[in-house]
């Protein structure tokens, strides 16, 4: 073990590593100007971000010891406990906004979409672990991962939680597209997607409608449901190139921005910093993405190859899909910035995910 | 594409390889199009976002600029700007607006104040917006807000400047008034906001653009819902400028103590350059009353009034010039060649024409007479003979030279061009020709004749200065804020008759004797020292009731159906300085209720501007140095 201790720590992913503190660093900058009300620089939200930065790195450092490969029997357990507390939720959940998405647990808000993504991630590599026969997955093989993704994402769409649903969606299609899903079933599946789009729009609550709507022309309803759009564009935009500076940005302390802590805490991190400030957030991720990439690509066993994958697509969609809403290309789905939003279920279950790629990267060295 | 990489022996999973590959570019593709977003919004329209940032935040608080001040033609003040105390409320500061209300209405008076947040509310007012509930509070009503501002959560006082009158109803008609924007001004000029004064009447109003000044104004940042967290910039208002009138104080008061308790008009002009020396319309208002929200029941009053005190009548009211219009008769036949000055004609007391007899006033008649007396002692019979000599074509041209039947051009609203009838404007009004016996009236001044106080006074400072006809003016300059002449207005000729010297001068000779000659019809115009000249007119108020009386015995018919009494005059009768016109409604006779106003006015002109002691020595003088 102690040669072994030596060569861990020699073999640990210090690049990785420090992009997520980088990652995390910035989130704090950008929960304190959230959180700015022109007077205290330290709200007490700024405190707790700290507490769970500190709790996701040590989450992130418990999963580095553990040997990834040992998830592989944790997988349906874990995912099982997720299902639970997702029903828990609807049960016994408490309510903001006309969402069902968290319980409470005293000090602690736990909100189990965090971790439906893990579980998901999880499930889905240990059921794609097995190589696929000649000529790739076909339509009979998604059978299992299709009931696998539908009961949570079910779950979560009742809560209603659009934002972690799509994630699910396109984490298991991004999984089942590396795992070797066969091109003639991808084209099925893509016709039969877009045959499905339009039956959807009857299954959206109405609120969800109006974003759709507001997405597509916001000034349909600028102080409806448009305003979110429409106050998170001006604020990107008025940082300019180069922002306003650290606590000058006026969109977020004065509460023109929606969920600015949160949903929409990229608005409040561009209009203080700028162009400047969200390409090297951005880069930031790429440079994530592409460790995560290289990791699958260099990973000792399939398995592990996968849950890369899954891993760094969690990240990847939450990102785009995340900007995407605050640019205005994509409607308002509640989603956080992986490491950036504030929140300590979203912060732990992300860092701990980063500790599992960690452990990949760490492990190839040692078996 | 695997082989191009790593060793395949090296690579666990060689199946995945290409499709992460083809994975992590698509992302890579993706995070390129939210890179290219970004610099869309940020770069290119950095500028524009930034605008509607500053509009989400920014509020601007309009400070209106001190209206600029009037002066009479002495640099006297005559409406000036004082702070006047209001009560706002922000209604989203009051945790229960019933109450507050109650009590703000219980401290100052104020009413209707839910009706003014929902009336605000209804025109889209943003939140934590105030609203002004209650204007010009009294001492005693600021000090009791004072005293209870903890009970009144969200009201406060502001202080704004509010126009005030220094003598009331002084010259209400010139000065004219200002109120709140409305509704229509906001629709006609796009820099007037909400709440703005704006002159609505009078100086006020023509002179708005001058006396308004630039209102300054704070940049107050608020948040999203609208609270007021800091001023970000103060932008100092530009006093308005400040305007000089033509008319003085001393004089003005003076021709409003003679018009005391009466209705009708007084107009007095300098002949030789159409400055108004003072204007009287009576009744009048108190102009203070529509600053500050006019309150329904004063505006209602003074709308409903039968007296008309909105009505400047030295301009808007029209009535028959009678006798008065005898000078336009005697200058369009010494013009025409009709008239000269001895011609002779005989007055039995009346005269036969188209089958009915015209009466002269004095049924006894006047004998046979030349053109001075008949001016001096006013005999009608005379008057029908020049007329129709001249015939009523001839009359309407004369009458338009002088500037009847015309708009003045005076730079105030609403004027009456009054009207002066001929065969053509017949024609056209009725689609009838003229007969001539209508001459008859129209060369007396009766019938369609109709005219404006300001008109006739312009006719007396004709005769006064030789027949220029100036454009009456009652702003001398504009000041500016820097003390000196912005914009100063000089006298416009609008028409020059040629009259024919020893034929003027016979016409002020017998305009001289109507107040200082034997027979004649207004000696309560007299002055000692200064020779004014004059002539009286009588207006009929009930239609056909005989022709226009000059008798000085006292008539017993009841006072609204009393004669309107007009004097028009200038003196001194050699280089006249002062012409006016008055006219007393239902006053009767000229000689006895409007001659004395204008001997009144007169008086104190000459005490405040005495003529040259010896104005014979002066001619002398002047005559021999030709």
């Amino acid at each position: 073990m102690a040669a072994g201790d030596r060569r861990f720590i020699l073999h640990f992913d210090w690049t990785l590593f420090i992009l997520v503190l980088a990652l995390a660093g910035i989130g704090l900058v950008s929960v304190i100007s959230a959180s700015y009300g022109g007077r205290k620089i330290i709200d007490p939200l700024v405190i707790r971000q700290l507490i769970w930065i500190a709790a996701g790195t040590a989450a992130l450092l418990v999963a580095v010891l553990v040997d990834y490969r040992a998830l592989q029997a944790y997988a349906y357990p874990f995912y099982v406990l997720v299902i639970g507390l997702l029903i828990a939720v609807m049960v016994a959940g408490h309510a903001t906004g006309g969402s069902r998405r968290w319980i409470n647990l005293g000090a602690f808000h736990l909100e189990p979409s965090e971790l439906a993504k893990l579980a998901v991630v999880l499930v889905m590599v240990r059921y794609l672990r097995e190589e696929p026969p000649k000529g790739g997955w076909g339509l009979q093989h998604l059978i299992v991962p299709f009931v696998l993704l539908g009961i949570p994402a079910a779950l979560v769409l009742k809560q209603p939680d659009l934002g972690t649903g799509l994630v699910l969606v396109l984490i298991t299609i991004t999984l089942v597209f590396v795992a070797g899903l066969n091109w003639r079933t991808m084209l099925v599946l893509a016709v039969a997607g877009m045959l499905a789009a339009p039956l959807s729009w009857h299954y959206l609550k109405p609120y969800q409608r109006q974003r759709l709507v507001s997405f597509i022309n916001p000034q349909a309803d600028p102080l409806g449901s448009g305003y979110h759009i429409i106050q998170s564009e001006i604020a990107i935009g008025a940082g300019g190139p180069f922002g306003k500076g650290f606590l000058k940005g006026t969109q977020a302390r004065l509460n023109f921005l929606p969920e600015q802590s949160t949903d929409f805490i990229f608005a409040v991190f561009a209009e203080e910093f700028g162009l400047a400030g969200a390409l090297l957030l951005l880069a930031l991720y790429a440079s994530v993405i592409a460790r995560g990439a290289w990791i699958a690509r260099h990973a000792r066993d399939r398995f592990g190859a996968l849950l890369a994958v899954g891993l760094t697509a969690i990240v990847f969609w939450q990102v785009a899909v995340n900007i995407g809403m605050a640019t205005g290309m994509l409607p308002v789905v509640g989603i956080t910035l992986p490491l950036v939003s504030y929140g300590g279920s979203s912060l732990i279950a992300m860092m701990a995910a980063m500790g599992i790629l960690i452990s990949i990267n760490t492990r190839r060295y040692l078996f | 594409m695997a082989k191009f990489h790593i060793p395949k022996s090296n690579r666990p999973v060689p199946l995945l390889e290409p499709r992460i590959v083809t994975l992590t570019v698509l992302m890579f593709m993706i995070l390129g199009v939210v890179s290219i977003r970004l610099y869309y919004l940020q770069a290119l329209h950095h500028q524009e976002n930034v605008e509607l940032a500053d509009r989400n935040r920014i509020r601007l608080q309009r400070v209106p600029a001190p209206r600029g001040l009037v002066f009479d033609r002495n640099h006297r003040p005559l409406v000036d700007t004082r702070p006047s105390f209001d009560a706002q409320i922000v209604p989203e500061d009051s945790d229960n607006l019933s109450l507050t209300i109650e009590r703000l209405a219980r401290y100052t008076g104020a009413d209707q104040i839910a009706d003014k947040i929902s009336d605000a509310d209804e025109a889209g007012r943003p939140p934590y917006e105030p609203i002004t509930v209650a204007e010009r509070l009294g001492w005693q009503q600021v000090v009791a807000l004072e005293a209870h501002q903890l009970d009144l959560p969200g009201v406060s006082l502001q202080i704004t400047p509010a126009r005030h009158y220094l003598y009331g109803q002084l010259a209400a008609h010139l000065l004219g008034y200002v109120g709140e924007v409305t509704m229509s001004d906001l629709k006609a000029h796009d820099d007037y906001h909400m709440g703005d004064e704006i002159g609505k009447f009078g100086l006020e109003r023509v002179w708005e653009s001058f006396l308004r000044g630039d209102a300054g104004g704070q940049e107050i940042e608020v948040d999203a819902v609208g609270r007021r967290l800091r001023v970000l910039k103060e932008i100092a208002d530009t006093p308005g400028e400040s305007i000089v009138m033509t008319i003085d104080l001393n004089l003005q008061q003076a021709a409003e103590q003679a018009m005391a308790g009466k209705n009708g008009a007084f107009v007095a002009l300098d002949p030789r350059n159409g400055d108004v020396l003072a204007m009287v319309s009576h009744p009048a208002f108190d102009p203070d009353i529509f600053g500050g929200g006019v309150k329904a029941s004063a505006w209602k009053e003074l709308m409903t009034d039968p007296n008309h005190p909105l009505q400047n009548r030295v301009i808007q009211g029209i009535y028959p010039p009678g006798s008065t219009f005898k000078i336009v008769d005697s200058i369009a036949g010494l013009q025409e060649g009709t008239l000269k000055p001895d011609t002779t004609y005989t007055c039995p007391g009346g005269m036969w024409f188209g089958g009915r007899e015209y009466h002269c006033w004095r049924k006894q008649g006047h004998g046979t007479i030349e053109l001075h007396d008949a001016i001096v002692r006013s005999c009608d019979v005379y008057f029908y003979n020049v007329g129709q000599k001249l015939g009523v074509d001839r009359i309407a041209k004369w009458s338009n030279q002088m500037g009847l039947g015309l708009k003045t051009g005076i730079d105030l609203d609403h004027e009456n061009p009054g009207t002066i009838p001929s065969s053509a404007w017949k024609q056209k009004r009725f689609h009838e020709r003229w007969y001539p016996a209508e001459t008859l009236s129209v060369a007396i001044g009766q019938g369609y004749v109709a005219t404006t106080p300001l008109q006739m006074a312009q006719v007396a400072a004709q005769v006064a200065n030789g027949g220029i006809r100036y454009k009456p003016q009652f702003v001398k300059y504009v000041e500016g804020l820097d003390g000196n002449i912005a914009k100063s207005y000089s006298p416009v000729i609008e028409n020059r008759i040629k009259i024919d010297p020893d034929a003027l001068e016979d016409v002020k000779d017998a305009m001289a004797d109507v107040v200082n000659g034997a027979g004649g019809t207004a000696h309560k115009a007299h002055l000692d020292d200064v020779v004014v000249c004059g002539k009286t007119g009588t207006a009929q108020v009930v239609g056909d009731k005989g022709p226009s009386g000059e008798d000085e015995t006292e008539d017993k018919t009841p006072e609204q159906f009393k004669d309107h009494a007009w004097f028009i005059a200038f003196a001194p009768k050699d280089h006249p300085t002062i012409a006016a016109a008055c006219i007393i409604e239902h006053g009767g006779h000229g000689g006895s209720a409007s001659a004395p106003i204008i001997h009144d006015v007169f008086q104190r002109y000459f005490q405040l501007n005495p003529p040259p002691p010896k104005p014979e020595i002066a001619r002398v003088l002047e005559d021999n140095s030709q």
